[in-house]
């Protein structure tokens, strides 16, 4: 043979890659995350109010109202599908829970038997363990996100419809049942474990908002799912090269539904989290969120066209969105330009990608 | 070829393979064998059927009629995947890679290293890097386990198309044109990658317009023309004249 199979391989052809070439450093997430140094350095000069503790907490809760759903949705993103269902099942899925909280807490009412019942002086007393209406009620909420999420994957795995138009559907179908079951009112989470309920969406521990606690650990989860499980491998190839993931025995149905799931899961939670800081469920609730989610997790380089994305990407993009919507406040700029500037920095963020890809 | 390997079993043995579209008869009647350590080469024109006939092996689609049987007994694939859990392996012309994953991360899709830590597996990168560096080495390609497919060459690429075939003990991996987009000196690499095949009892099936890649490598030539076998001959029974001409239809059979 010409050559001799035994000698160790070299790599006198090959030039080793420069670390600002990879990773982080190349990619849309690595200068977002600069842009945004950049402009809390500039939100800082500019207005003394900016650093404050009480408008960091701020912040940190604002971001992290739409920072889960946009985890969910980047898993969506990164097999190259889109999920527009987001906004519907965040509202949908909170009201179920205030529904079936105040339902289980009103004695007489169906179910409730197991939960409450009537003390001799009219007072509401729990004939159970405390917690359990609320983890009854989550579970609920959870559940029709689940459902959801199973059929979008249905459809857009198995039946093959396109993934813009079915979950484009379930926006309109969630939206509408919200409706149904609402009649159009909001609802309230009540009953004892009300108070539970309000601890766990909107309190803070040791300062720190609960939302964003809950935002951290979700992150490091997806970091290590994305990129040491094979589930994660599996969505990136599916993101890279559906045939491949095919031929190569990827089970590409079962880890598209899976994805759906995950990110109407992770709407239905966010919306829960939004209902517990607002008080209430009213159903416009979320209206167009999945926009503002969408476009996040674009900003933080997630690729439409499938294969890259990340949580620290997705973090990024809430994290950015919602400085510059603080900042225009405290700069007393009209909140409407938001939107505006939202827009333009979408644009600006997938340009600056597509310059930086031609150079290298 | 030998007479002991002769008398051994074929691994693939097809009968009677036929294949149609519709109304277009895509294979007809195709017979052929396969035996443990022969490379064969598959030669033909554009929409001679050879794509067609290797899909159906590889489990891709199913044959109209006849019968595959492998290692002596019949099969029936509904996916690749069931092909390649029998032992068949295949290198797809446009080679089936991620461009966004690391080439180890290719070699090893859908079948990930993995270890475990409490309840659960997370994925083996220093093993898989090791294990895709190894067999980089042994295709004396210069590629990094963890550099990523869009950066590389095509020459890359396709050693880290061949390196997943060589993961599991394969018996018979077919080759579709590897040698078609790649430099000089990969061909020679690629070449002897198909030896080292061969002598580890591997049966070789290439898919090739290369004349001399065929003659280097192959055993066997089995020439198709129109969804027909014409001519499955060893390769110093005929000539390269010979083949052009069987393939071109200038000469009907052989």
């Amino acid at each position: 043979m010409a050559i001799p199979l035994e000698s160790p391989i070299t790599f006198t052809n090959v030039g080793k890659i420069k670390w600002w070439q990879r990773g982080i450093f190349a990619s849309q997430t690595g200068y977002v995350l600069l842009a945004l140094a950049v402009l809390l350095v500039i939100m800082h000069f500019a207005s003394p109010y900016f650093f404050t503790e009480g408008n960091m907490q701020n912040v940190a809760k604002n971001f992290s109202f739409i920072a889960i759903a946009t985890l969910g949705v980047t898993f969506v993103i990164i097999t190259g599908g889109i999920d527009l269902s987001v906004g519907s099942m965040m509202c949908f899925s909170a009201m179920i829970t205030s529904m079936v909280m105040t339902e289980l807490s009103t004695p007489g009412s169906p179910g409730a038997a197991l939960f409450v019942h009537m003390a001799a002086d009219g007072k509401t007393v729990l004939a159970n363990v405390p917690g359990l209406i609320l983890l009854v009620s989550i579970v609920a909420g959870l559940g029709v996100a689940l459902i959801a999420g199973l059929v979008n994957g249905f459809c857009i795995a198995v039946l093959g419809l396109s993934p813009f138009v079915t979950t484009l559907g379930m926006l309109s179908i969630v939206r509408g049942l919200g409706y149904v079951v609402s009649n159009g009112r909001g609802s309230f989470p009540g009953g004892p474990d009300a108070d539970y309920f309000y601890a766990l969406t909107s309190g803070d521990v040791l300062g720190v908002p609960v939302p964003f606690i809950y935002l951290v650990i979700l992150a490091l989860a997806m970091a290590i799912v994305l990129h040491h499980t094979s589930f994660g491998r599996h969505v990136f190839a599916l993101g890279g090269n559906e045939k491949a993931a095919e031929l190569t025995g990827i089970p590409v149905v079962r880890v598209k539904i899976e994805v759906y799931v995950i990110c109407a899961l992770a709407a239905g939670l966010q919306g829960i989290i939004i209902s517990g800081w607002l008080g209430s469920a009213p159903a416009n609730m979320a209206t167009s969120y999945e926009l503002n989610v969408i476009a996040a997790a674009v900003i933080g380089g997630a690729n439409l066209a499938g294969g890259i994305g990340g949580p620290l990407g997705a973090i990024v993009g809430c994290v950015l969105l919602e400085v510059i919507r603080n900042g225009l406040v405290l700069a007393q700029v009209s909140s409407y330009w938001q939107q505006t500037l939202v827009g333009v920095i979408i644009i600006l963020a997938v340009l600056v990608d597509r310059i930086r890809s031609r150079m290298i | 070829m030998t007479i002991t390997e002769a008398a051994r079993r074929p691994v693939l043995e097809l009968t009677g393979i036929g294949k149609e579209f519709g109304a277009i008869r895509a294979l007809h009647g195709v017979d052929m064998q396969v035996f443990p350590g022969e490379v064969v080469g598959l030669m033909g024109d554009n929409g001679a059927g050879k794509s067609t006939l290797v899909k159906i092996i590889a489990g891709n689609f199913h044959p109209t009629h006849g019968e595959i049987r492998f290692a002596g007994s019949a099969v029936h694939f509904n996916r690749p995947v069931d092909a390649r859990a029998v032992g068949i392996e295949v290198v797809y012309q446009d080679l089936a890679l991620a461009d966004n994953l690391t080439a180890a991360a290719n070699v090893f899709l859908g079948r990930e290293r993995k270890r475990k830590f409490g309840p659960f597996a997370l994925l083996d990168h220093k093993a898989m890097a090791a294990r895709t560096l190894e067999l980089f080495g042994e295709l004396r390609s210069e590629t990094r386990p963890y550099d990523l497919v869009k950066q590389m060459s095509g020459g890359q690429r396709q050693a880290v198309a061949i390196a997943r075939t060589r993961l599991s003990n394969a018996r018979l991996v077919m080759m579709d044109e590897p040698t078609a987009a790649i430099s000089v000196r990969q061909v020679e690499q690629v070449l002897s990658l198909i030896h080292r095949l061969k002598e580890q009892g591997v049966a070789v099936m290439l898919i090739s317009h290369r004349m001399p890649d065929v003659f280097a490598v192959c055993d066997r030539v089995v020439v198709m023309r129109r969804g027909e076998k014409r001519a499955d001959k060893p390769i110093h029974e005929t000539s390269p004249e010979e083949v052009t001409a069987l393939i071109t239809g200038a000469k009907e059979a052989a």
